[in-house]
């Protein structure tokens, strides 16, 4: 169980030091599917990131099955259990698509790299031996980052839009990847993603916006207020729209 | 003929990857003197007459043949050594050479190569040379190589040059000439460290119609080290030339990149990047991420940089 309490981080910018987020308390369970959503710049990927290690809270602490990992870099949080896709991955240059995914197996890791990117909808035939560098495109990337996630053994699993990128005849795949990972492991899922189909995953849909945890619902919920969303233009944050649009719709804002 | 002993046999190991005597043609140097040497039906190895040096003459034809020809040096000394390369038309080989330098003293060890070669017409030539130096003395261990290659109609030179730490100060000069339809690849990888200084200049003239040039230049710098690059194509006809230069700097490393493409007509098509900098804090972050020590992910992105 990955829990935070209070948990704050700020950004320095040009001397000052501005809020990213406010006092974020969360409790994440094993084996559940997390979607976290909301606008852009609202904190989402902050909040990962905080959990991998990468950005330092300014105050509030950070559990992982009872143990504090607050002041924990990101090495040890890793060697725990815990892992994080990128939104935007690196390249490498000189390596090559196997051995980064054994590198993230480990050394004592069976995971087969020919099963890890059959599971990301890549045949290894075609990309065990390519290097990761500027001659792949933003959706193959993506999906060996994912793939590198999906090697690990994790106790929490974080995915920044898995989705961007992504092809509409691989996202089928990458849907039914999530499903098999919360069935297969215990870990905790947490996923940032804008997507229907992604949301439709959800134990659990976490709104987050302005840097605050705005709502946890269910997905059936978000998705019907969401669909309302749609009919009525009843935006639901960050609207600037009064007023009628096309005629029929109404913000009630 | 001289004895190879243990020293001897890793330096031959960390240059020609030999643990013993290899197969095929060869020819070991060792502190000037011939330490061994063997030649097949197809490949003939000659002593210079009138120079220091070895003539190796590859028939027309020859297919799936070696020749290995490494040169170690265990003492300080000058060693210099000139080295021609006969590949017949047609041919497809793979020639190893390479230099291990073990300095145990306080004085200079150098060894000064140069490499003539002939590509002649439909030729294929991989050329491999690594270089590598160690010992407890504080002597320094130099080298100087140069590279002369011919590559005449329709031939291919294939050339992978290292030098990974080892070797305090080298200056590498190579120079190539293309002629109709002939194509070069050169692939070059540089590590430097300590005080350590290294040169390498690179001329490619793309002399008539159809020929291909691509050189892929990586390096690393650390600490005080120094490195200049010079990579220079010349176009006289219609031809593609593409030279990638990319060095990773750290510490208070410092390089010099310096591109040259010049074009002589309007049908060559020559491309220059370079870039240097140094390793990505992303990079080491994903790494990390993945379980890796901060030097862990360090080393990883160097070693593949390098590969």
């Amino acid at each position: 169980m990955l829990r935070l309490d209070r948990v704050s981080v700020t950004a320095e910018d040009g001397g000052v030091a501005v809020p990213i987020l406010k006092d974020v308390s969360l409790t994440l369970e094993d084996k559940k599917i997390y979607v976290m959503t909301g606008p852009n710049g609202g904190g989402k990927s902050t909040l990962a990131k905080t959990v991998m290690g990468i950005y330092k809270p300014s105050s509030g602490t950070i559990t992982l099955d009872g143990r504090d990992i607050t002041d924990m870099s990101i090495t040890e949080r890793a060697r725990l259990g815990i892992g994080y896709a990128f939104q935007t991955p690196p390249r490498f240059k000189g390596i090559k698509v196997r051995d980064y995914l054994k590198l993230a197996a480990g050394p004592d890791s069976r995971a087969d790299y020919c099963s890890l990117l059959y599971d990301v909808g890549l045949c290894a035939q075609d990309y065990a031996d390519r290097d990761i560098n500027a001659s792949f495109s933003g959706g193959e990337l993506k999906r060996i980052e994912i793939a590198s996630i999906l090697a690990r053994e994790l106790k929490v699993a974080l995915f920044d839009e898995p989705e961007a990128g992504i092809d509409l005849w691989s996202f089928q795949r990458l849907t039914e990847t999530f499903r098999a990972l919360n069935e297969k492991t215990d870990a905790t899922i947490i996923i940032i993603s804008h997507q229907e189909r992604i949301l439709r995953l959800a134990d659990q849909v976490i709104l987050v916006s302005g840097g605050t945890i705005e709502e946890i619902t269910t997905q059936e919920k978000f998705l019907g207020e969401l669909s309302k969303t749609d009919d009525a233009c009843r935006c639901r944050i960050g609207c600037l729209r009064e007023g009628p649009v096309n005629g029929n719709a109404q913000c009630d804002r | 003929m001289e004895t190879l002993n243990a020293i001897d046999k890793k330096l031959l190991y960390k240059v020609a990857g030999l643990h013993e005597i290899p197969q095929g043609a060869y020819n070991i140097r060792k502190n000037g003197q011939s330490a061994g040497r063997n030649t097949t039906a197809n490949i003939d190895i000659v002593t210079k007459e009138d120079r220091p040096g070895i003539n190796v003459i590859i028939r027309p034809g020859t297919k799936n043949e070696s020749v290995h020809i490494p040169v170690i040096l265990s003492q300080e000394m000058n060693d210099l050594v000139y080295n021609t390369f006969e590949v017949g038309e047609n041919a497809d080989v793979v020639i190893v050479a390479g230099c291990g330098v073990h300095n145990p003293g306080s004085r200079r060890a150098e060894h000064d190569g140069v490499h003539e070669f002939f590509v002649r017409r439909g030729a294929r030539m991989k050329y491999v040379e690594k270089h590598y130096g160690e010992g407890d003395g504080s002597g320094e261990r130099v080298l100087n190589p140069t590279t002369i290659i011919e590559i005449e109609e329709g031939g291919t030179a294939e050339l992978e040059m290292s030098q990974i730490r080892g070797i305090d100060s080298a200056k590498r000069d190579t120079r190539v000439r293309l002629h109709r339809g002939a194509k070069l690849i050169v692939s070059e990888r540089l590590l430097t460290y300590q005080e350590q200084f290294a040169e390498s200049n690179i001329t490619v003239e793309l002399l008539e119609e159809a020929s291909t040039a691509q050189i892929i230049s990586r390096s690393v710098a650390q600490d005080k080290s120094r490195q200049i690059f010079h990579l220079n194509m010349r176009g006289y006809a219609e031809c593609r030339g593409h030279i990638q230069c990319d060095s990773i700097i750290m510490h208070d490393a410092q390089v010099s990149s310096i591109p040259e493409i010049t074009a002589f007509h309007s049908d060559a098509q020559l491309i220059h990047e370079a870039a240097i900098g140094k390793i990505a804090s992303e990079q080491l972050v994903k790494l990390m991420c993945l379980g890796l020590t901060e030097k862990e992910a360090e080393e990883t992105i160097l070693q593949g940089f390098l590969a």
